[in-house]
C-alpha cells in the first residue's frame, strides 16, 4: 500500500435490496485521500455521494444496503475486513462525521457538554474533571463561550448548532473527517461562516476531509481536489484549479453551464437535459450517456475507462480517449 | 432586573419547562397533591393512625362513624381509619412496584425489540402477543394461584401481567427515535448498541413512558385490589383496601360505611392518579409547547 493515500477506494460497489429491485447506489467507485487533503465530492441528489460515506464508515442501513464489491484502505488497512468492535474504535477516533441538519443530528434531551463530553469519553477516558475540561476547549475553539456547556441544543440557533457538531467531531482529533453537506441546512451569511471555521479548524487539527456537497462554491471555497460524482461513479477528479480552468467531463461542464453568470444579463438558467438515472436501472455503458451532448455510440455499450488529461486530473469519458491523452 | 430574571430562566432543563406547565393544569396539580398526601400518610401511618390495624375491641362492633372512631370500626371492631391509612402502604407499595417491575421487563423487551428488529423483534413481539391475548385480571389471578397468595407474589402476578403494554409502548417509542439523525451520528461516534439505547434513545422516549406508568400505577392498584377482593392477594388481618371492601360486602345492608370508606379511599388515589397522569400527557406533549 501507497502510505501517500490516507484513504485509497477501489472498485467499490454497493447496493441496496429494496422490494422495487437492486438499487445500483455506488458502481465501481475509485478515490484516494492524501493526509491533510480536502475533498470535495460533488454530485447531483441521489448520485451517491452519502452511500460512500456510509459504505467508508460501515454504518449502511442493515440489512438492505450492502458492500458488493471493492476495497477501502484508510492507513494501509481494508476496512471492510474490520469486525464491528474494532470499527467502533475507529469511529469518532479516527474517522468522525459531520451531519447535514444540526437540527436533527444533536440529541434534543442532552446538553451540548455532554454530548462532546459522550465522544471523548468513547475514544479518550479520564477523569470526570478533564473529559469536561476538554469539552469545554472544545467549544471554545469553535466560538462558542464555554458557559453555554449546560444548555441543550434547542436553545442554540443553527449555526450555533453545527459549531458543536464541528466539536463533536474534531474533539478527539480525528485523521478524516466526512462533512456530509454540512452547511446545506444553513442560510448563507451563516454557511460562509461555518465554512471559514472548517477550513481554520482543518488545517489546525491538520485532519483530511471530504466534503460531501453539490454546491460548487463550496468546493472553490473550501476544497484542494474535486471528485465528481454521476450515478454512483466518479466521471472526473481533479485539483480545484484544475477542474475550475478547464472541466473535461460534459457532465462536469454542464454543472459548471448551470451557475448563473452575475455579469450578463440572462433570464433562464441553463440546465443539463433530462433527469439523473433511476438507481434501480442504470443505463448500460457510461450512465450519463442519454443526458449527454457529445453523445457517441460507444458510450451505450461500455464503461469508459480511466483517461489522464492533466497532472491529477482525470476524466471517464469517450471523448478523450479516442483524441488520445490531451 | 428583569434581565436577571430572564437569563436564570433560560437555563432552565426540559423537565422544569414540563413542571412550568403542569403547574398550569389545577386538576393535575390537585392529583399530584393527593398523591403526596398519600405517601406521607403511608410513610407516617405509625403517628397518623389512631389505633393498632389488628387490634380488636368486640365491645364496639360495627360503630358507625364518630369522634373516637372517624370511619366507625368493622365486624371485629377494629378501626377502619387506622385499617385505611396502614393500606395505603400496601396498595403504594403495590402498584408502584408492580409497574416497576413490568416496566424494567416490558421496557427491556420493547427496546430490544424496537432498537434491533428483525427476527429478534418478532420473536419477542409474537411471545408479547402471546401474553397479550390473555385477559389481564385472568393471567394475574393464575399467577397468583401457582405462586400462592401474599404480597411479593401479587406484586409479581400484577406486574407480569401488564408487561405487553410497557414493552408494545417503548418499542414504537423506540422505533420513532431510532430512525433520527442523532442516532446515526451516535453510531457515527463509535457507541455500542446498548449505550446508544440507554443514553440517547430512552431519554428521548421518556415522556409516553412516565404518562403509561402513573396511569399504570392505578391500574395496578386496582387489579391488586381486586385480587385481594377474591381473597387472592392480601390475606387478614393486613389491612388491604380490596380485602377491607370483600370483608365488609356481607354487611353492606346494615353497616355500609365498612364498604364505603375504603372504596372512596381507592377511588380518590385512582382519581388522582389518573388526573396526574393526564396532566403528565398535556405537559409533556411537545405539540403543547408555548
Amino acid at each position: 500500500m501507497a502510505e501517500k493515500h490516507l484513504l485509497e477506494i477501489k472498485n467499490l460497489t454497493i447496493h441496496y435490496q429494496t422490494d422495487y429491485g437492486t438499487v445500483h447506489a455506488v458502481e465501481g467507485f475509485n478515490l484516494e485521500v492524501g493526509n491533510g487533503e480536502t475533498l470535495g465530492l460533488v454530485g447531483e441528489t441521489g448520485a451517491g455521494k452519502t452511500t460512500t460515506a456510509f459504505g467508508i464508515m460501515q454504518l449502511l442501513p442493515e440489512p438492505a444496503g450492502k458492500v458488493v464489491a471493492g476495497e477501502i484502505y484508510f492507513r494501509g488497512e481494508n476496512l471492510l475486513g474490520k469486525s464491528k468492535t474494532e470499527m467502533k474504535k475507529i469511529l469518532g477516533k479516527q474517522i468522525a462525521m459531520i451531519f447535514q441538519d444540526p437540527m436533527t443530528s444533536l440529541n434534543p434531551v442532552m446538553t451540548v457538554g455532554a454530548q462532546i463530553e459522550e465522544m471523548i469519553k468513547l475514544h479518550e477516558p479520564g477523569t470526570k474533571e478533564e473529559i469536561k475540561e476538554k469539552a469545554k476547549k472544545m467549544l471554545e475553539v469553535v466560538g462558542i463561550p464555554a458557559v453555554r456547556q449546560d444548555e441543550y441544543p434547542h436553545q442554540f440557533s443553527g449555526g450555533m448548532k453545527q459549531r458543536v457538531v464541528i466539536a463533536i467531531a474534531l474533539s478527539c482529533n480525528p485523521m478524516l473527517l466526512i462533512a456530509d453537506e454540512p452547511t446545506t441546512a444553513l442560510d448563507v451569511t451563516i454557511q460562509a461562516q461555518v465554512l471559514d471555521l472548517m477550513k481554520k479548524l482543518k488545517d489546525d487539527f491538520k485532519t483530511s476531509m471530504i466534503m460531501i456537497t453539490h454546491d460548487l462554491g463550496v468546493v472553490a471555497e473550501i476544497c484542494d481536489k474535486v471528485a465528481i460524482m454521476y450515478g454512483g461513479k466518479v466521471v472526473e477528479y481533479a485539483t480545484k484549479e484544475s477542474l475550475y480552468t478547464k472541466p473535461y467531463h460534459p457532465y462536469t461542464v454542464g454543472l459548471f453551464n448551470s451557475i448563473p453568470d452575475l455579469d450578463s444579463e440572462q433570464d433562464r438558467l441553463n440546465v443539463i437535459d433530462g433527469l439523473p438515472p433511476d438507481p434501480t436501472d442504470m443505463p448500460s455503458g457510461c450512465s450519463f450517456h442519454p443526458r449527454c451532448p457529445h453523445k457517441m455510440p460507444i458510450c451505450s455499450q461500455k464503461s469508459p475507462s480511466k483517461v489522464v488529461v492533466g497532472s491529477e486530473h482525470h476524466v471517464y469519458c469517450y471523448l478523450y480517449e479516442q483524441e488520445g491523452a490531451l | 432586573m428583569n434581565t436577571v430574571k430572564q437569563k436564570k430562566n433560560k437555563k432552565k432543563s426540559i423537565w422544569l419547562d414540563v413542571w412550568r406547565r403542569l403547574r398550569k393544569n389545577k386538576m393535575a396539580v390537585g392529583g399530584l397533591v393527593i398523591i403526596i398526601l398519600l405517601f406521607l400518610t403511608a410513610i407516617f401511618a405509625d403517628w397518623i393512625a389512631p389505633y393498632s390495624y389488628e387490634s380488636q375491641d368486640l365491645l364496639n362492633m360495627f360503630q358507625t362513624p364518630s369522634f373516637e372512631h372517624w370511619f366507625g370500626t368493622d365486624e371485629f371492631g377494629r378501626d377502619i381509619f387506622s385499617r385505611i391509612v396502614y393500606g395505603s402502604r400496601i396498595s403504594l407499595e403495590v402498584g408502584f412496584i408492580a409497574v416497576g417491575i413490568s416496566l424494567i421487563i416490558g421496557g427491556s423487551i420493547g427496546a430490544i425489540a424496537g432498537y434491533y428488529g428483525g427476527r429478534l423483534e418478532n420473536l419477542l413481539m409474537r411471545c408479547m402477543d402471546v401474553l397479550l391475548a390473555i385477559p389481564e385480571i385472568l393471567l394475574a389471578i393464575a399467577i397468583v394461584a401457582a405462586l400462592g397468595p401474599s404480597i411479593a407474589n401479587l406484586m409479581i402476578a400484577v406486574g407480569i401481567s401488564s408487561i405487553p403494554g410497557y414493552a408494545r409502548l417503548v418499542r414504537a417509542s423506540v422505533m420513532s427515535i431510532r430512525e433520527q439523525e442523532f442516532i446515526e451520528a451516535a453510531r457515527a461516534a463509535g457507541s455500542s448498541d446498548f449505550r446508544i439505547i440507554v443514553k440517547h434513545i430512552l431519554p428521548n422516549c421518556m415522556a409516553p413512558i412516565i404518562v403509561q406508568a402513573t396511569i399504570g400505577v392505578a391500574i395496578a392498584i386496582l387489579t391488586a385490589a381486586g385480587l385481594s377482593f377474591i381473597g387472592l392477594g392480601i390475606q387478614p388481618p393486613t389491612p388491604e383496601w380490596g380485602s377491607m371492601l370483600s370483608g365488609g360486602r356481607s354487611y353492606i345492608r346494615d353497616y355500609p360505611h365498612m364498604t364505603l370508606f375504603p372504596g372512596i379511599a381507592m377511588m380518590v388515589t385512582i382519581l388522582a392518579l389518573n388526573l396526574l397522569g393526564d396532566g403528565l400527557r398535556d405537559a409533556l406533549d411537545p405539540k403543547l409547547k408555548n
